[in-house]
């Protein structure tokens, strides 16, 4: 099968144009042997079908960052390269262009962001460009569609100059003796989207921006992810749901082991989704009523902040206080991330320069970033007891995220690098992309999550059915009690926490723990180990050894603010 | 120094420029090369965040965000 490449910069909607050419049907794959990861799709070509790849944005073929490592090599493995150019900063993107030019690949040119190019007071004569380059170039807009069909079309004229090989400086030279002869750039005014943009990267406009942006999005994740459990999935399981698993229950002999294991523990005579803790019940209500909301609405504010070009900006704003816990404002993508998912999160650290980065950003999130799963239950639960406590659980882990990335950074060896980042302009997101990745993420959390939640309801059942779970209560007591002062039985939902910290604070539930223990619980299972996918990614990022100094710092961290928050309270 | 020559750090937030010098290693000329940050390039500051945050620019209409260190080390002849 033709192999398609799109390669360009970061941040010239070369993500617009692969979901124009492929629809929404595309998979995200690691590049082998590393956590690069990149999309992929199928596209018609004439009869034939051709994959295309959307390979990680590039600024230069001499590497300068592991993705534009992974980049040349895919440029390798690839037949036909469409190379998306920014219309409106012609003079950087061309450099890559002309590198390509020089490579043995057909290569056609879309010339994207083109509708901005007018009020920009931008002219390019198209014609000229085409014909210094040698290849065809296709004005797009790829937002809305402009010049796609013109693209494919062109794509069998891909012609392949090889220009001969040459220095950078050189390179430079002819993109700026190109630029000059196709292009003209008459004066204007700022526009209001170009005195916002500056306004955000401003410390005090800046701060401001951020903490409304960031107020605005907590508002509509509440809002979308309580309306869908609300009014969607509540009324699902609790009208059309319950009353066949009352029908089944009976049938089941209304007891006993299998009947704990499928339906669970009826409570009252009645089902409970969270209590009731059966494959059935709490295994399906769990993840898709109290968490797939969540998970849902807060990719999709993530999406529109990646989109519209906030996140750059938010990374400047938070540079400064980045540095104090040993991390540059790059740090804050991956950490906010981790509010989603930590698996994803601790993947995404891999944007990060330096393995000291990484090491500090990956365990910040793992002991001090909940992600939405457990912050649906922190709400959920801790948010019946009054909003004081749920801004108590969350206040603390805010705390413990600056406490110890203080430490960390005064005690990990090494320093770490500057931010040197590009800052795209405000852009209305494009709702193909932003739905295409809310689409692959949410899939992505539910083939994750829901084997290993219904794995877990599994064994805590059997576990609980053969007294294990009482053996390990009694053994580690005295520290759970003593230091923690929860009731021993508080245990069992500490170790399930390995397994998935939504279930295991859902445990909490039916101990009748009094305000101050529920804070001290859900703290404490928020900062102790993180659940079996984020270990997983945890040992493959970081190694056995670094791993370990995690997960040490980790049991030491929980047991230190459990301790003291239990003294508080 | 000649009273013209400055560094991005130094500079007025709204000023313009030419880049005259990258003064550091390989790497960190490469990478600003990459970004389009090279001597003879027209430039101005967009803003500065406080206490020795980044520094932004702007270089054919794109933006680039630069960590203080690194902002220190571009030596521009201010307009």
């Amino acid at each position: 099968m033709t192999k398609i490449l799109l390669m360009g910069n970061p941040n010239v909607g070369k993500s617009a144009v692969f979901s124009r050419l492929t629809g929404v049907k595309a998979i995200v794959s690691n590049y082998a042997g590393t956590t690069v990861s990149y999309t992929r799709g199928q596209m018609k070509l004439g009869a034939d079908t051709a994959e295309v790849i959307d390979v990680p944005g590039t600024y230069t073929l001499e590497p300068t960052s592991q993705a534009e490592e992974i980049a040349l090599k895919m440029l390798a493995e690839g037949d036909i390269v469409v190379n998306v150019v920014n219309a409106t900063n012609l003079e950087r993107n061309l450099y890559l262009t002309l590198q390509l030019l020089e490579k043995d690949i057909p290569v056609v040119i879309a010339l994207n962001i083109w509708d901005d190019t007018k009020h920009l007071g931008i002219d390019i004569d198209v014609e000229k460009l085409q014909q210094r380059l040698g290849v065809p170039v296709i004005p797009t807009v790829a937002v809305t569609g402009q010049g796609i069909k013109e693209l494919v079309e062109a794509i069998p004229r891909a012609a392949s100059p090889r220009l001969p090989h040459t220095s950078s400086d050189k390179r430079w030279a002819a993109v700026g003796s190109i630029v000059e002869e196709v292009q003209r750039i008459r004066h204007r005014h700022h526009t209001w989207r170009e005195r916002l943009a500056d306004a955000s990267v401003r410390p005090i406009t800046g701060g401001i921006t951020a903490l409304v942006v960031l107020a605005a999005s907590f508002i509509v994740v509440r809002f979308i992810s309580e309306g869908l459990i609300n009014y969607v999935l509540d009324p699902l399981f609790n009208n059309l749901w319950a009353p066949v698993l009352l029908k089944l229950s009976p049938l089941m002999g209304g007891e006993g082991f299998l009947h704990n294991i499928v339906i669970g523990k009826l409570i009252g005579g009645e089902i409970d989704f969270v209590q009731s803790f059966g494959l059935l019940t709490s295994g399906l209500y769990v993840p898709l009523a109290m968490v797939l909301p969540y998970v849902i609405s807060f990719y999709l504010v993530l999406g529109m902040m990646e989109d519209t070009g906030y996140l750059p900006r938010l990374a400047v704003l938070m540079d400064n206080v980045m540095h104090r816990l040993g991390l540059h404002g790059y740090a804050i993508i991956p950490t906010l991330l981790g509010l989603g998912c930590n698996v994803p999160a601790i993947l995404g650290t891999r944007i990060l320069e330096s393995k000291r980065e990484r090491f500090i950003t990956a365990t910040l999130i793992s002991i001090a970033v909940p992600c939405a799963a457990l912050q649906a239950m922190i709400i959920g639960l801790v948010g019946e007891r009054g909003i004081q406590y749920v801004i108590m659980v969350f206040g603390t882990l805010f705390l413990v995220w600056i406490i110890l990335g203080f430490i960390l950074n005064h005690t990990v060896k090494g320093f770490s690098p500057e931010l040197l980042i590009e800052i795209p302009p405000y852009r209305l997101p494009p709702w193909r992309t932003v739905l295409q990745k809310l689409w692959m993420r949410t899939y992505g959390f539910l083939v994750e999550a829901i084997p290993i939640i219904l794995g877990a309801v599994v064994v805590i059942n059997v576990l609980y059915y053969f007294g294990v779970f009482d053996a390990i209560a009694n053994f580690t007591a005295p520290v759970v009690t003593g230091l923690l002062g929860l009731p021993k039985e508080a245990v069992t939902a500490i170790v399930i926490g390995f397994l998935r910290k939504d279930v295991a604070l859902g445990m909490l539930a039916p101990l009748a723990l009094t305000s101050g223990q529920l804070v001290v619980g859900s703290v404490v299972l928020a900062m102790f180990f993180p659940c079996i996918a984020t270990f997983v990614v945890l040992l493959r990022e970081l190694g056995v050894v670094r791993m370990l100094k995690a997960a040490g710092i980790m049991i030491v961290a929980a047991l230190a603010v459990g301790g003291i928050l239990n003294l508080i309270l | 120094m000649d009273k013209e020559l400055t560094t991005l750090v130094q500079m007025e937030r709204g000023q313009r420029g030419t880049v005259l010098q990258l003064k550091g290693g390989r790497g960190l000329v490469n990478r600003l090369n990459a970004l389009g940050i090279l001597p003879g390039k027209k430039i101005t500051k967009v803003s500065a965040m406080l206490m020795r945050g980044p520094v932004t620019i702007e270089v054919d209409r794109a933006q680039i965000a630069i960590g203080f260190g690194m902002a220190k080390k571009i030596i521009v002849k201010a307009d």
